[in-house]
């Protein structure tokens, strides 16, 4: 029982990772109807500027007299990364999507794929292939609760995701911003026709998605510190399994599958063997589409689907 | 008639109009010879060029590695490339037009076979001797020419029936797994299957079986994906479809007998280029007269609007379900000679690094089009070679050329576009007027 409570709050950790860049791509894909194919490599990028600001500020901190705390550059590194990355995300927007917007929906998507390999190699090209410590902020502190093992960061790391998740539905819910992306997701052809602005509304989802993308990124820096270029391949396409199995556009949807899909990860891994983890993860999850074929809180589509 | 002069001297005019009104009067058949001469002229007389130009050896793919390398090469691997190809194919073209526009307006009128046999019989030649020079020109064209039936293949999915599919290279390793596991324990003397069961000269015989039995197990792996993503319309084929190509990759990994991560190697050399072009051209054939079939037709119906084409007696589920398993068992076939040629697969090698290199192909190319396959095939697969000196930066130039090819032709460079072989092989005259 206790190992099992010590897999759940591994499953928690990993879980959020997932969600927090799941909700990245259903945003794009609910509101603009698109596959972000370079949001992976965002969580990347956002990730290495995480690495970049954290040292910047812990050089600025150790040559200045000013006594910053290690707590206090951990917050701001994950403030101005996920400033930074926004850009890195309307960015993409702006090059690989804003033109093909009359173009058929599957020309966007490779479009993003193409500027994820760009990403990915030109992070290669800078800074070679040798991976990065992050640098270690916080001290670890193990607090033991009944025989199950719980560290500082992996607290701060729910909790700093759950804050986020529900800073980003309160503001799809509550804002008039919000309510423009509700009403995009809604109709994509008539509601630029109601004053709108299509072109915002886009630079907007792509910035918030980024954004989470990097807070997960420097989240899982903290979580494991080593970086590589191809982090963002190899977590970015499966939380856009995620992402689909949310449903469409559906914030809780993506953070239910993104939780889901971390603990299906880690609970195959702890019980049955880590080589089996995808064979069965994405068995469940086609098993999942195959009886509920829009996701968990999707809803079929309303426009008629260009291509 | 002055309007058809002034039609044709607005022809002159436009982009690479000059290289058009040159060409208005060379059928194929005189390309063709034209290319063979090159090639045949390369054979003689490459090396003494060679010497001549001050090259260290005879340009492999018509020299772009050497000018990358070396910048000062760049002059003499011009003037290598200009005489071997550019010149001889161009005067010998225009001089062959006449003799060859008689000899194709004749075969045009026999039966479609023996022209389309005589084109291809030329088309084999040309490129076995081009890749007798080198071995490393024969894996590049084998590999080029298996790249043309995957991107067919897929183009008929994203192209033909405007899905999304992510699972080709899922495909592809089954495909390639079945094939080499049965020619692996049939006929070769492995660590991981053991004593060869059959006498070694059966194996070329055996060989397509294996192929067309990948090719099935491919299209029952697809089976799994179509039952439940053709019930509704929409984006789901493209997440199911990834998630599949994540438990193929992941199966293969698990499947110690058949080498679990660490693959199969040793696959018997029978993906020979005979073996390799025969294979591609029924797979172009094929495809092609799929796609202008009733069934071909029903799909494009499908794509564009699946209420309209249901109402009109279009049986939508079951054209998607036939178009993708037919996809699929494509990919097998070319997932089994793929791994005859490089002769060593493991799960990794189907990875999503392939599918983006699959889909680049389908998109830069064009959608819903043979020949758009073809040139996505070849130009993508053959840049990647050419740019090999490039290491690492050509994987920043392919994306790049991809980008700007979808933003100013969003479904690429010859999408839509018909295959007629007996247009492709009919004689050519010049306009009227102009003669």
């Amino acid at each position: 029982m206790q190992l099992f409570f010590q897999h759940l709050i591994n499953a928690l950790q990993w879980g959020s990772f997932y969600a927090l860049i799941a909700l990245g791509y259903s945003m794009v894909y609910g509101i603009l109807m698109l596959f972000n194919f370079a949001h992976g490599d965002i969580f990347m990028v956002g990730a290495y500027i995480g690495f970049g600001v954290a040292t910047a500020l812990a050089a600025l901190a150790a040559l200045s007299a000013l006594a910053l705390p290690n707590w206090l550059i951990l917050v701001l590194t994950i403030l101005i990364a996920m400033y930074l990355t926004s850009f890195v995300g309307m960015l993409v927007e702006r090059i690989g999507y804003r033109p093909l917007r009359e173009a058929p929906r599957a020309s966007a998507a490779i479009t993003g794929l193409m500027i994820g390999i760009i990403l990915e190699t030109g992070n290669l090209a800078i800074l070679g292939a040798q991976r990065i410590r992050f640098p270690s902020l916080i001290k670890t502190q193990v607090y033991d609760i009944g025989g199950v093992v719980v560290t500082n960061k992996k607290i701060m790391i729910v909790v700093v995701s759950l804050v986020l998740m529900l800073a980003l539905n309160e503001f799809i819910k509550r804002t008039r911003w919000g309510m423009a992306m509700r009403a995009m997701a809604f109709d994509y052809v008539v509601i630029p026709l109601m004053g709108v602005p299509l072109n915002t509304i886009a630079s907007l989802t792509f910035a918030l998605g980024s954004a989470l993308a990097a807070a997960a990124g420097i989240l899982f820096a903290v979580a494991y510190p080593v970086l590589d270029p191809y982090i963002g391949i190899t977590y970015g396409w499966k939380a856009f399994v995620a992402a689909i199995l949310g449903g469409r556009g559906s914030v809780k949807g993506a953070c239910l599958a993104g939780f889901l899909l971390g603990f299906i990860e880690i609970f195959v891994g702890a019980y049955l063997s880590s080589s089996l983890r995808d064979l069965i993860a994405y068995s469940i999850i086609l098993l999942i589409l195959v009886f509920r074929p829009h996701g968990f809180f999707g809803e079929p589509h309303s426009a008629k689907l260009r291509l | 008639m002055l309007n058809d002069k002034a039609a044709s001297a607005a022809r002159a005019n436009s982009r690479f109009g000059w290289l058009r009104a040159y060409a208005a009067d060379v059928p194929l058949l005189a390309w063709l010879l034209g290319v063979l001469v090159a090639v045949l002229l390369e054979q003689a007389m490459g090396e003494v060029l060679t010497d001549l130009v001050g090259l260290p050896k005879i340009p492999v793919l018509f020299g772009c590695m050497i000018m990358l390398k070396e910048p000062t090469l760049i002059p003499s691997a011009l003037v290598y490339v200009a005489m071997i190809y550019g010149v001889p194919i161009i005067l010998l073209g225009k001089l062959l037009a006449r003799p060859a526009n008689w000899i194709a307006a004749r075969m045009i009128t026999w039966p479609i076979v023996i022209p389309v046999i005589v084109h291809l019989v030329l088309l084999y030649g040309i490129m076995h001797i081009w890749s007798d020079l080198s071995l490393y020109r024969m894996l590049t064209l084998r590999l080029t020419l298996i790249a043309i039936m995957l991107t067919l293949s897929l183009n008929l999915i994203n192209g033909y029936m405007g899905e999304f599919s992510c699972s080709h290279p899922g495909f592809m390793a089954l495909g390639a797994y079945t094939a080499s596991a049965v020619m692996v324990l049939f006929f070769v003397n492995d660590r991981l299957f053991g004593e060869a069961l059959l006498p070694e000269m059966l194996g070329p015989f055996m060989f397509p079986l294996a192929l067309v039995l990948g090719g099935i197990v491919a299209a029952l792996g697809a089976l799994l994906i179509a039952i439940p993503s053709f019930k509704t319309r929409g984006d789901y084929l493209a997440i199911i479809s990834l998630a599949f190509l994540f438990i193929v990759k992941s199966l293969f990994e698990n499947l110690q007998f058949l080498g679990g991560a660490r693959g199969i190697k040793g696959q018997p050399d029978y993906a020979d280029l005979p073996t390799v072009f025969c294979w591609t051209v029924l797979c172009v054939w094929i495809i092609n007269n799929f796609v202008r079939s009733t069934l071909g037709k029903a799909l494009n119906a499908v794509r564009d609007d699946e209420m309209a084409a249901e109402a009109m007696t279009v049986n939508t589920r079951f054209t998607k379900m036939v178009a993708f398993l037919f996809a699929a068992f494509w990919a097998g076939i070319a997932g089994g000679l793929f791994a005859h040629t490089v002769r060593f697969i493991n799960p990794g090698t189907f990875d999503l690094k392939r599918l983006a290199e699959l889909l680049a192909m389908v998109y830069f190319g064009g959608l819903n089009s043979v020949y758009g396959s073809i040139v996505g095939a070849v130009s993508i697969n053959m840049l990647g070679e050419m740019l090999r000196p490039l290491a690492l930066y050509k994987w920043i130039v392919i994306p790049l050329l991809l980008i700007l090819v979808m933003i100013y032709r969003p479904t690429g460079l010859v999408a839509f576009k018909e295959f007629d072989v007996r247009k492709l092989m009919q004689p050519k005259r010049k306009p009227k007027n102009e003669v």
